[in-house]
């Protein structure tokens, strides 16, 4: 009788202590950011008190918000483009697995190990415009340097080199590893019917790779409505505010200056929206994808 | 002939190319290493030298002094290893239990999993600050250590490597008379070692490296990781000595490097097979 009650017990012992971590750290959390958005509390002050969607009203009419909103939008755009042209190129050219191959992969891949702080710090160093290594090397071949961070036309890009240069490694790899998984009678097939090369790559390669394209799409996209490491180390946000972003217009309401919380919590309601729509469609895709094979 | 030279013409030029892709993504480090070791005046210096005069180990001293770096240093370590002790405590029962057994509400337990994967740091960072703060804890390592004590993608993970075991290991177990228990930690568990490893590296990597959550969380000296502190290095007043922010960096980098140049294979395959799945 005991042996009976333990064995169904067992299960729920296992799962419970993940359970509560998950429960205290994210759940509860998403939750109270949700209730905390919907309030006037400051950080420190007593009153809290219920005002209904104002805050939202609030943020969408503000120029600094809006700004942060666009410029992540433009960050992301530009970051998810490069980095998944990058990847399949690159994925493609080092197909073969060759030692030369297997060494470029191997130096690609090295940034994405490698703190993102210090990936930052050594870029801003890189495109310091005075005595950087990137403006010497171009003055030195005749070319016209550029003032990297320091100006609002090329921050924003700057930005995207970086996290393009920290993560291209890591897609490809992933890419590469789909790529492998495609039988090769089915090149064999194509070679027969005397397809070109290109022809092969978007009729064949892309859509047996497309369930993997669509993931790494969906974590990119994701993991740029994030980002602020580099955006905190390389520009802070300028020159002006043409780097502002979402999580550190967030971060700045809520603990820079501020101590607005339900405004920043608002903000970040509307962050998780949208990390919430591209969280269900990367499950629709996994299942299906599951379904399929 | 003439198609054959074109062809070899056409090989070296992609192995050039393939050898300029390397030096973009390794050359950044050697130049972080090479400004490390030079003087202010060498580090900004026209035409740019990769080479010293003499190579400049004060950098490495001067950072040392300018703030408590054996603590940070010590911050880091049992911030990191604390984390993947617990999160190893917790994952491995709940990843088993999901793929093991058939109990009421397993649905709704692998849901919040799969949840908590996808919630970033950066969606959670107000109200679990305010969490500390209330409980008056923010002068402790708990902040940096607890949020992370379970690790979503490590129990998803572990869960697909417990589910490829055969269920005949199981039973056959069972008619032994191991319990439940000693048949995860004994029979089971030694089967998912590569996954284990490969998660747990993961993790290492993930927070060693992490600056984020530190950098909201610690309010005092005596708290900060090595992360916080060499960022706070490129704040201070020695900013604008970039030999001295890369030596900084360095020391940040260089155990992280060490680990990837020998266990790159493992450490590669782990993350792209944790990347397709």
């Amino acid at each position: 009788m005991i042996e009976k009650f333990w064995q169904k017990c067992l299960p729920y012992i296992f799962v419970a202590p993940a359970m509560v971590f998950m429960a205290v750290f994210t759940l509860y959390p998403l939750g109270n950011m949700i209730y905390l958005s919907m309030t006037d509390w400051v950080l420190m002050s007593k009153t809290k008190n219920f005002v209904g969607l104002d805050n939202f009203i609030y943020i969408a009419q503000r120029a600094d918000f809006l700004n942060a909103l666009g410029n992540t939008f433009f960050y992301t755009f530009w970051t998810v483009l490069t980095l998944m042209v990058a990847a399949l190129v690159f994925a493609v050219l080092l197909y073969k697995n060759t030692r030369l191959n297997n060494l470029v992969r191997t130096a690609m891949f090295t940034p994405h190990v490698i703190a993102l702080l210090s990936v930052s710090m050594i870029w801003s160093w890189l495109m310091n415009e005075d005595s950087g290594l990137l403006n010497m090397l171009l003055s030195a071949v005749g070319l016209p340097t550029s003032r990297w961070l320091n100006s609002s036309d090329t921050a924003m890009a700057s930005l995207v080199l970086v996290s393009w240069w920290k993560s291209v490694g890591y897609y490809t790899l992933i890419i590469f590893a789909a790529l492998q998984g495609i039988p090769a009678e089915i090149y064999e097939a194509a070679e027969l019917d005397n397809a070109g090369a290109l022809n092969r790559f978007l009729r064949i390669t892309l859509p047996m790779i497309s369930p993997q394209v669509f993931l790494c799409l969906i974590t990119m996209t994701i993991g740029s409505f994030k980002v602020f490491e580099t955006i905190r180390v390389m520009t802070a946000g300028g020159p002006g505010k043409s780097t502002q972003v979402l999580v550190y217009y967030i971060y700045n309401t809520a603990f820079g200056m501020q101590f607005k919380i339900g405004v920043a919590s608002a903000a970040g309601v509307v962050l998780l929206v949208i990390v919430g729509l591209l969280t269900m469609l990367y499950f629709l895709v996994l299942s299906k994808r599951v379904h399929y094979q | 002939m003439q198609q054959k030279a074109a062809s070899k013409c056409w090989h070296t030029i992609g192995a050039l190319a393939k050898i300029a892709i390397i030096v973009i993504f390794i050359f950044p480090f050697v130049w972080m290493l090479s400004t490390s070791l030079k003087t202010y005046k060498e580090s900004i210096a026209y035409p740019p030298s990769l080479l010293m005069a003499q190579p400049q180990w004060e950098n490495f001293k001067t950072v040392w002094n300018s703030g408590n770096y054996l603590m940070y240093f010590r911050n880091t370590i049992v911030v990191t290893l604390s984390i993947l002790a617990i999160q190893t405590f917790v994952s491995v029962p709940c990843a088993y239990a999901l793929a093991r057994y058939e109990f009421r509400g397993s649905g709704l337990c692998f849901a919040i999993v799969l949840i908590s994967f996808m919630v970033p740091t950066q969606l959670t960072f107000i109200s679990v600050y305010i969490m500390f703060a209330d409980l008056e804890m923010l002068n402790t390592l708990w902040p940096q250590i607890l949020p992370f004590g379970a690790n979503a993608f490590g129990i998803f993970m572990l869960r697909q490597a417990f589910k490829q075991i055969p269920g005949e290991i199981v039973e056959a177990a069972r008619l032994d008379g191991g319990s439940e228990v000693s048949i995860m930690l004994k029979i089971m568990l030694p089967m998912v070692k590569p996954s284990l490893v490969a998660t747990t590296m993961f993790s290492f990597i993930s927070h060693w490296n992490d600056y984020f959550w530190p950098f909201v969380i610690t309010n005092s000296d005596a708290i900060r990781p090595l992360t916080v502190a060499i960022a706070q290095l490129r704040d201070s007043e020695n900013g604008n000595q970039w030999q001295l922010v890369m030596a900084g960096n360095v020391i940040l980098v260089l155990p992280i490097l060490l680990v990837y140049i020998f266990l790159h294979k493992r450490i590669i395959s782990g993350f792209v097979y944790n990347g397709i799945k």
